[in-house]
């Protein structure tokens, strides 16, 4: 498959305007407006986009829910909080390509009768974000934004709002409540961000990914896109490879590429002199595949079926000198210190995991512990508020159950018996 | 949740419901291209929804002061017209506000999975005997603080170090560090490698 978002990102100027507008730059945006709105959603449901974010959601299906009857303003809020562990793409897009980005807000906007699209970019990205300020200045100053978008007299803002570091605000109705100036904590869901979002007006949450392939769905057909990959899992894909591979990068494909070749061909397989032991296909939010289950199609689908979830498409490759149960602490110290605090079962639940699995790791741990670390994991997942609590207990779940052999042999031996010379030597708790 | 170098967090004792009490500080107002550049933002959301602007607020008060007091919040809150208990709020939550003095160069050093598996945990340790510090210090001297952030978003060029909130370095490596810690005290960010894709522009 021909690269269609990350064609150019190599290019030197590829950010710039100029460079956008010679290689069909908002030819896309300019065939939306010449759409009827609901013609827009349509095409982008005929073309089975599915959210790129992690949840896979269909997104013609969230703008059909967006209330468009209510006198209510609708806002496109896009979310560019890009914080899953593994995942670089929107990173790549936004600074590369981030006319892109602000075509597909644009046209997400026209499709759903809202006039001011907010882009939440992380507060870490603000490298990025001078590039996409500049850029949007000049979108602005040459008719692409603004007052009369592309002389078409409809008129619409994008806002560039900054988030402050909190991975929780990537969850869409914590971004809502982030943009409007409160903590990032979820809020309960029905009612869905269509219906009540942003400022209580129906606001469709759209990842950076997913607002980047609406200009090609337009210029190439609902059509094209559906039948770049499996049924129902269309459309090129933007994968982050990470962790003990040679070429670790963003490669874009098709859904039709397997897991296999992503790590062995893409990324050029195991980095010299070691052997593939596990991998996260989506972001660490989702579980383990082992080497054995890595010849499948990477979709939406086919991972679910293998008992993972293809998430934000950051497969992190980790070898034999990796121990499951670091690993697994590694993540846990993430969830701990990420946890929004809202629900009880996560804030004081990834707490002791980690607690758990550092004694464990420090050797001090008993065969009980791994129990404890099962009944801890279940009592969070499913009940929380929002997906963070399901992606908290997920590691240690998965760990345990690919791994229990190295758990029991960690407790047994009082020490890690998986070392590696890439290791740190003090256990670092919580001293930021 | 937020962290902050200079705060107890991570102990034992400490209790996600004990109250944040930051130093007062000295009286606080923002200058006059803050104030204009503050309002200018506030005119991007509903006008009576200043307190989506509550995060560039913030961040303007970190580049005018160094760091968050109870005298800034209010001011803050005073400028977006809401309660200085939302402001500290969302001062308490976010990790990217400093709530006590930091060095001149802030060490944000990645911790999650792939940069680890890159050997960030060997970065750490090598940044920290290098400047003498345990994870969360500032220096005697002011010049730098170390901590640890996390994941980042640039896996493939881990290990990575935000510097600042706002500068990049990629692939760093233990045996680098020394040399990073002394182009910092001589060039400042220019030592850094920026974001790699990033090079060429800014």
């Amino acid at each position: 498959m021909d690269p269609v978002l990350t064609k150019y990102v190599r290019e030197p100027n590829s950010y710039t305007l100029d460079f956008f507008l010679k290689h069909e730059g908002y030819a896309g945006l300019k065939k939306a407006l010449a759409m009827q709105p609901n013609d827009v959603i349509e095409a982008v449901k005929a073309s089975g986009l599915r959210g790129r974010g992690g949840a896979g959601f269909p997104t013609g299906m969230k703008w059909q829910f967006v209330d468009k009857k209510t006198p209510n303003p609708k806002y496109i809020a896009c979310n560019a909080d890009e914080s899953e562990p593994g995942t670089f793409k929107d990173h790549v897009l936004m600074e590369r390509n981030p006319h892109l980005l602000f075509e597909g807000c644009l046209i997400g906007c026209w499709a759903i009768g809202a006039k001011v699209a907010y882009i939440y970019i992380r507060g870490e990205f603000f490298h990025v974000q001078r590039v996409l300020e500049a850029e949007l200045a000049k979108a602005y100053a040459q008719g692409y934004a603004g007052k009369n978008v592309m002389g078409s007299g409809w008129d619409c803002d994008i806002v560039i709002h900054r988030g402050a570091g909190a991975y929780e605000a990537g969850e869409e109705t914590a971004l809502i409540e982030s943009l409007e100036g409160k903590r990032a904590q979820p809020r309960i869901k029905p009612p869905f961000p269509a219906v009540e979002g942003l400022y209580n007006c129906p606001t469709a949450v759209n990842n950076v990914e997913t607002l980047c392939n609406l200009p090609a769905i337009l210029i190439n057909g609902a059509d094209w896109f559906a039948k770049l990959g499996p049924e129902k899992n269309g459309g090129p894909k933007l994968y982050c490879l990470s962790g003990h591979v040679k070429k670790p990068g963003v490669y874009e494909a098709s859904m039709n590429t397997t897991l296999k070749e992503l790590i062995f061909e893409y990324a050029g397989g195991i980095r010299e002199g070691h052997q593939l032991k596990a991998v996260i296909p989506g972001g660490s939010s989702v579980p383990i595949l082992m080497p054995d289950q890595l010849d499948i199609p990477a979709s939406f689908d086919s991972v679910q079926k293998a008992g993972s979830m293809l998430g934000s498409a950051g497969i992190i490759v980790m070898d034999e000198t990796t121990c499951m149960v670091w690993a697994a602490m590694n993540l846990m110290h993430f969830y701990k210190h990420e946890s929004c605090g809202k629900c009880t079962p996560c804030r004081e639940g990834g707490d002791w995991l980690f607690n758990i699995l550092a004694k464990i790791e420090r050797g001090d741990g008993e065969l009980r512990d791994l129990d404890l670390l099962t009944s801890v994991s279940n009592n969070i997942a499913g009940k929380t508020l929002c997906a963070f609590g399901d992606a908290e207990a997920t590691p240690p779940l998965t760990t345990l159950k690919n791994f229990r052999a190295e758990y029991e042999a960690h407790i047994r031996e009082g020490r890690c018996t998986v070392p590696a010379d890439w290791r740190g030597q003090v256990l670092v708790e919580a001293g930021h | 949740m937020s962290f902050h170098p200079l705060m107890p967090y991570g102990t034992r004792d400490w209790h996600r419901s004990e109250r944040v009490l930051l130093p007062k500080g000295e009286p606080f107002a923002y200058t006059p291209e803050r104030a204009a550049k503050l309002e200018d933002t506030c005119a991007m959301y509903p006008p009576e929804r200043r307190k989506s602007a509550v995060l560039a607020a913030l961040y303007l008060v970190q580049e005018q002061q160094g760091y968050l007091t109870a005298s800034a919040l209010r001011h803050v809150g005073e400028f977006l017209r809401i309660t200085p208990a939302e402001v500290e709020d969302v001062a308490t939550y976010y990790v990217m506000f400093f709530k006590a003095p930091v060095g001149k160069y802030v060490l944000q050093v990645c911790r999650t999975l792939s940069c680890a598996l890159a050997g960030a945990e060997r970065v750490t340790e090598s940044l920290s005997e290098k400047l003498g510090l345990k994870v969360g210090e500032t220096d005697a001297s002011g010049m730098f603080t170390l901590v640890e952030f996390e994941c980042l978003g640039a896996c493939d060029r881990a290990p990575v170090v935000m510097v600042n909130n706002e500068h990049w370095h990629e692939k760093a490596t233990p045996e680098s560090c020394g040399k990073l810690v002394e182009d910092l005290k001589a060039r400042g960010v220019a030592a850094l490698t920026g974001c790699h894709l990033n090079v060429e522009h800014l």
